[in-house]
């Protein structure tokens, strides 16, 4: 046989009990030549190019997964920034895009669409201003679509002016959507160093860079990490860091096959292999509970962020051995609904926001899926998103933010999603008030990148 | 079109295991090229390496057939086209 017992036996074992899954595979859009001044026609053009391009998608997810017996979670799209695509018409809003993107979306059958983005990290044009306006409405009348917006860069500095502009979208849109706990906030993220392919949602948009189409696939498989470092509680770290390279070859190698395979079936480019550590809300799929296999009793414990930084790094050597297309975040993910590990570390009180911070300086994303007081003002909002900013900014990374400001929820309270979205505790905010540095607006300038100790 | 797949059947161990998966594999002109079979504390595993002539079944047909069977016997029985295995497990 080609393959012996062990080799079979391990693959078997990933999929059926350590929850290894292909998390997305998403397709990238261009929507450049879809625009047209008359509003109307704009949306038209835009369902039509995405339903044509998309609407095999599913049906070729669904026929790989059976082929290799391999969950496919989910089916996405990911499109062109609307607040470019649609500057060129005289709409006054752009609701009725937002719309006829989740329409297309629930046509075809895929579970996110993203693109509900604008780039603002130096300035906003007209066309950023009116869809940054419209995300509050977009978010809350829609089902499926997904909005980011980046604010900062390591080559422009952080845009201030739009970070406050985002805490007020935040905050509107958590009331909004205030009878499912603040869900539109779900789907939002304000970004730093956005990645033009990444297939993640809420912060997956098909960039300027890119092809026509193309397919980007994001893989997941915390539990099979965990499961395989909990085999070795004796290791000693340089081990522990080359059994996670081996694992991590290994998932990635999935998403290689499949993004390969369904670029082919789809007729499209392949584009990327996002090399990301995604957990889920199922008990196991977690990567707080890779960093307790690792040794640390709780996540949030001294030591977590080295336990983490190793775990990001070598996650990356493993996955860049596998795949020559690296791409969108890359790394691991370190949300907080999304991952019962990270739910539990905080309702131990292992895990602070200030504690998540100091993490997102060694991960690929950032504050994610952190639900806080439905009180919590505008400005405070502001400087959390200010200083994660500032940590990708500096450390030339990407991050987002995801910040759910739950309405009449308080600290000991629950906020409830649903799904992949999961749950999460209200976690406390600093008391003390920033809303002097935030107002004073402006743009922090990018950092220099010599003298660089 | 022709393609290699393998089929993983566990479960507790009892008669009539091989002669099933062979008969259902038969039925379906699925040839068996390798088999590697143990039991271990009453856990039945066997893997098998076949050749699936996919113009007459796919392997998500195959899968379903199986699945029957595994009802039946009270097994987990899995196919999966072989690229999976080699994309793990070859560099």
């Amino acid at each position: 046989m080609w393959f012996n017992a062990e080799e079979i036996k391990e693959t078997v074992e990933m999929i059926q009990e350590q929850r290894l899954d292909i998390r997305t595979i998403t397709m990238g859009i261009s929507l450049r030549d879809c625009i047209d001044p008359d509003g109307n026609k704009l949306a038209r053009n835009i369902y039509r190019k995405i339903t044509d391009s998309a609407g095999k998608l599913v049906d070729v997810a669904g026929s790989l997964q059976k082929k290799y017996g391999i969950p496919i979670v989910n089916k996405r799209v990911s499109v062109s920034p609307i607040a470019a695509i649609a500057e060129a018409g005289k709409l006054s809003d752009y609701v009725p895009i937002a719309k006829s993107l989740d329409r297309a979306a629930i046509d075809i059958g895929v579970d996110f669409i993203g693109g509900f983005t604008a780039l603002v990290q130096k300035g906003m044009t007209p066309g950023d201003a009116k869809l940054i306006g419209s995300i509050p409405q977009a978010l809350s009348e829609t089902e499926r679509l997904c909005s980011s917006v980046n604010v900062a860069s390591s080559k422009a500095g952080i845009n201030m002016d739009a970070v406050l502009k985002m805490a007020e979208v935040v905050k509107e849109t958590a009331e909004r959507t205030a009878g499912q706990d603040g869900i539109g906030c779900a789907k939002l993220v304000v970004f730093a160093n956005i990645p033009e392919d990444n297939p993640f949602m809420a912060g997956a948009y098909h960039g300027f860079g890119e092809p026509d189409k193309v397919i980007n696939v994001g893989i997941s498989g915390p539990g099979v990490v965990r499961a395989m470092l909990e085999k070795y509680p004796d290791a000693d770290l340089l081990r522990l860091a080359e059994l996670i390279k081996e694992t991590a070859f290994k998932i990635t190698r999935m998403g290689e096959l499949i993004g390969r395979e369904s670029a082919a079936l789809l007729g499209v480019k392949p584009g990327v292999v996002d090399l990301s550590l995604a957990p889920t809300p199922t008990p196991g799929d977690s990567v707080a509970q890779i960093i307790e296999a690792m040794g640390i009793e709780r996540c949030g414990a001294p030591g977590t962020t080295a336990a983490l930084a190793m775990l990001n790094d070598a996650v990356k050597k493993g996955g860049a051995m596998a795949t020559s297309s690296t791409g969108g975040l890359s790394g691991a993910f370190i949300p907080v609904s999304e991952d019962l590990g990270m739910v539990e570390a905080v309702e131990a009180g292992a895990l602070s926001i200030e504690k998540l911070e100091a993490m997102t300086a060694v991960c690929s994303v950032g504050l994610d899926m952190i639900v806080i007081p439905g009180d919590t003002s505008v400005e405070t909002i502001a400087g959390i998103i200010a200083d994660q900013m500032a940590i990708a900014v500096v450390n030339h990374k990407a991050a987002g933010v995801r910040l759910i400001p739950s309405p009449g929820k308080v600290e000991g309270e629950r906020a409830t999603f649903g799904d992949l979205l999961g749950f999460a505790p209200v976690m406390p905010v600093s008391k003390f008030s920033c809303a002097n540095f935030v107002r004073r607006g402006g743009r922090i300038p990018a950092p220099l990148t010599s003298l660089n100790n | 079109m022709k393609g290699k797949a393998i089929v993983t059947v566990l479960g507790k161990d009892r008669v009539g295991i091989v002669a099933g998966v062979s008969r259902v594999l038969a039925e379906n002109n699925v040839n068996i090229e390798d088999i590697s079979q143990t039991i271990m504390q009453d856990f039945f595993t066997m893997m098998m390496l076949v050749t699936v002539d996919e113009d007459e079944i796919s392997i998500a047909d195959l899968q379903k057939k199986l699945n029957a069977l595994a009802e039946e016997l009270d097994l987990k029985i899995t196919v999966q086209h072989e690229d999976i295995f080699r994309y793990m497990h070859r560099i």
